[in-house]
């Protein structure tokens, strides 16, 4: 280690090691505030602020105009400190808010997204990293310009890179809203706004160099936000402050008795549950009944059915002691009926899936691939293969996470950082499992079977914000909580997870600040990324290669804003399902940029005909099938071999493959230069070269 | 720049760590998931396939990382690279 560098080294490690003290005292003097009786709204506020405040004073402060320190943060960034960022960068709101809370709802099935979004690290290194920071330049399409030749394989690239990162960008505006609403009360699209402000002020500055020291900031904030209410539920539950082990030993066999207790109808518990999800099946077949006769009467029908409410709301008000309450629920009732046959259609079917599902017998969490019959299980199991396939490779082909590679001083450092990087990212995985056994030991052991009338607090207030959030209501009458009459957004597992471990709301703010670190800093990388593809390399590379730095960067800032305002605009829009939209940008990089990438330095005689057949069809054949087979663009064809729309990528990246390697042998083997660069990727330059060839 | 049979060694070696590291991961992954109704009636952390899929295999991977890196950084050294150190 040079001196410079190891003095740069200890400085950064000064810095931090301060910041991380000064925010842990930030804490306790916002959790002072709450102690004088500070509302809760206004610490919101507090953490809102100020943390944006932070990432923003760390933005000013590493601004910058010089081409490498804008796109490569000067290659100077120590391998434990781009783990850092690289952990902020990779984990976003969908790992910090919702990770915890599929794996509440599927149980085993959900550890797809656990296996799928660390294993593929290890493709990163062992194909990519250490080869991406050899070569040096500052893009993924530099990359395969550089390697395949001319501009059509680098055009290419770019788009690859923009139609990947652009579904994902959406996806983290979209949580950066929904965060900065549930923190401060702030309305949806104001949100966005106030998020995007964050995330701008530190990329648009300084670029690369900029995000990478606020990505670091970020990691800390949502580490720590992360693990202090779990370990403190972990202390409540099992006595321990290790989640990761005793939620395993002491919690899971809990919930697994609770489970068979739930499921046996000769136990009083199980008797309870058989009743309310007898009810729910009976509202299933009125739903079933109203579907039916909507899809023969239509329009009239619905008339009908309304003027029938009406009636009886009339009704109630006409009698000598008109119960206030019924009519309220009757009008409210009245107001939300659909106002068409499409749009009852569709209320009804989430109506009576909501209720189907609630009906269903509790489905035991730690079983793998549960279903009726062998068939059921064989596709279940099929499915979480191909997902954790596509996840996996998806990982070793985002954008965003290659070009933080580029980023390190050497390849010695990239390998090292790639080892760091899934260390920092596995803290937090490999702690999601383990809370969401003990959020669901809280709610089978405490929640249920309590009183109506004595609820836990947190219950009583979250179902007091918002029903589609989380519901609890007496379907039975019998005054004492079930579980089917329970209904959790998997979204809140995280956000209750102070309250419910009884700890003050200062904890609570601490959290939604953490997740809004999360959304922050992927959308951060994200949008750089974005912006470097279309200034560096369509237009530096492609249009203007004699354009002067000052305008590059220029360029560049204005595409950033560009991106960010049209990304915004996107997600006003709420185009849902953005589950799918993250799974959709993993299957699209994994089929159009992994089988391009690995082969251009694995496979000396692929060649730029094969590029760009590689990547157009495994583009091609993903986003076929995802469009064929995804309801919401309204084809609904047969799925093939029962493969998700999700896993579309296990078409894709085969399909890439062939591409490449058909199209590189139908036509002449790359030029020597070309193999020459392959050559420089792969080999250090060794001692005995310099003296046999001279220092070159 | 010519290739050596130092070169050659370097780059032998290379793929013979990758491919017994990438079937490792294949292993810790879909052989494991596959096989994880069978793996869960064994008990270690809780059901042996539902501690694979939440912590096991994960470890794994973080091992997987570890080891290349210190393999690959020691075969520079090895062989005399001239890249720079830190």
């Amino acid at each position: 280690m040079s001196s410079r560098q190891s003095s740069f080294y200890a400085q950064l490690k000064k810095y931090y090691g301060f910041y991380t003290g000064g925010f842990l005292v930030f804490i306790l003097l916002v959790g002072g505030l709450e102690w004088l009786g500070v509302q809760p709204r206004i610490l919101g506020y507090i953490f809102l602020f100020a943390t944006i405040l932070l990432y923003a004073g760390i933005g000013f402060m590493s601004k910058t105009a010089e081409v490498s320190e804008y796109y490569v943060a000067g290659r100077r960034v120590p391998a434990i400190f781009n783990g850092m960022a690289t952990g902020a960068d990779w984990m976003s709101a969908a790992s910090f808010i919702g990770m915890a809370g599929t794996l509440y709802h599927a149980g085993f099935d959900g550890l797809a997204f656990v296996m799928g979004w660390t294993g593929g690290y290890c493709l990163v290194a062992l194909f990519l990293a250490p080869y991406l920071r050899k070569f040096g330049q500052f893009t993924i399409p530099d990359f395969l310009g550089a390697r395949y030749g001319g501009n059509l394989p680098r055009f290419v690239g770019i788009i690859v890179t923009i139609t990947c990162s652009f579904t994902y960008v959406v996806a983290q505006i979209y949580g950066v809203g929904i965060i900065t609403s549930r923190l401060t009360g702030l309305e949806f699209g104001i949100g966005v706004f106030v998020g995007l402000a964050g995330i701008l002020v530190c990329s648009f500055l300084g670029g690369m160099r900029a995000v990478t020291w606020t990505q670091v900031a970020q990691y800390i904030i949502l580490i720590v936000a992360y693990m202090i209410p779990v370990v403190w539920l972990s202390i409540k539950h099992t006595g321990t402050p290790v989640p990761q082990i005793f939620a395993y030993t002491s919690a899971l066999p809990r919930v697994t008795a609770l489970e068979k207790e739930f499921n046996d109808k000769t136990t009083p518990k199980g008797a309870a549950e058989d009743s309310v999800r007898r009810i729910l099946s009976e509202r299933v077949a009125a739903t079933d009944a109203k579907l039916k006769r909507l899809a023969t009467g239509g329009e009239r029908y619905l008339a009908e059915e309304k003027r029938k409410m009406v009636a009886e709301a009339e009704a109630l008000k006409v009698v000598d002691m008109p119960d206030v309450r019924a009519i309220v629920t009757a009008e409210r009732a009245i107001r939300r009926f659909p106002a068409d046959p499409d749009a009852a259609r569709e209320a009804w079917a989430k109506e009576r899936a909501g209720a189907a599902a609630q009906a269903e017998p509790v489905k035991p969490h730690a079983e793998p691939f549960a279903g009726k019959d062998e068939a059921e299980r064989a596709r279940k199991r099929k499915n979480f293969l191909a997902l954790v396939l596509c996840l996996m490779v998806g990982t070793a082909a985002l954008p965003h996470i290659l070009m933080r590679y580029y980023t390190t001083p050497s390849v010695r450092a990239a390998r090292i950082s790639v080892g760091w990087s899934l260390f920092f990212i596995f803290l937090l995985y490999f702690t999601a499992p383990a809370l969401a056994i003990l959020v669901k030991a809280e709610v089978y052991g405490n929640v249920v079977g309590s009183s109506f009338a004595q609820l836990p607090s947190w219950v009583s207030s979250w179902a007091a914000v918002d029903k589609a959030l989380m519901s609890i209501t007496d379907i039975n009458k019998d005054g004492i909580v079930q579980l089917a009459e329970i209904s959790i957004d998997g979204d809140l597992i995280v956000l209750i997870t102070p309250e419910i471990a009884g700890l003050p709301y200062v904890i609570s703010g601490l959290v939604a600040a953490g997740g809004l670190a999360a959304a922050l800093s992927t959308a951060d990388g994200l949008l750089l990324t974005i912006a470097n593809a279309l200034s560096h390399d369509l237009y530096y590379k492609m249009i203007d290669p004699k354009a002067p730095t000052t305008r590059r960067i220029a360029v560049s800032k204005g595409l950033l804003l560009a991106a960010a305002l049209i990304a915004a605009y996107v997600t006003l829009l709420k185009p849902g399902n953005i589950l799918f939209l993250v799974g959709a940008a993993f299957s699209l990089a994994a089929s159009g940029f992994f089988p391009a990438l690995v082969l251009g330095v694995f496979w000396k005689r692929a060649n730029k005909l094969g590029a760009i057949l590689g990547m157009a069809t495994g583009l091609f054949v993903c986003g076929y099938y995802m469009i064929r087979t995804y309801p919401f663009f309204g084809v609904n064809d047969t799925l093939w071999y029962d493969i998700d729309p999700i896993s579309a990528g296990v078409f894709g990246i085969p399909a890439g493959f062939i591409g490449v390697i058909v199209g590189s042998l139908i036509s002449p083997p790359p030029p020597q230069d070309m193999q020459e660069l392959v050559d420089h990727v792969r080999y250090p330059k060794l001692a005995s070269d310099i003296e046999a060839f001279g220092r070159r | 720049m010519p290739l050596t049979e130092k070169h050659r060694a370097y780059w032998r070696r290379t793929l013979r760590v990758t491919s017994i590291l990438l079937a490792i991961w294949f292993v810790a992954t879909f052989v494991v998931a596959f096989f994880a109704r069978e793996l869960n009636q064994l008990d270690f952390i809780g059901p042996l396939g539902f501690y694979m899929g939440a912590q096991g295999s994960l470890i794994i991977y973080v091992l997987i990382i570890v080891y290349y890196a210190h393999h690959q950084n020691k075969l520079d050294d090895e062989l005399g690279a001239q890249e720079a150190r830190e």
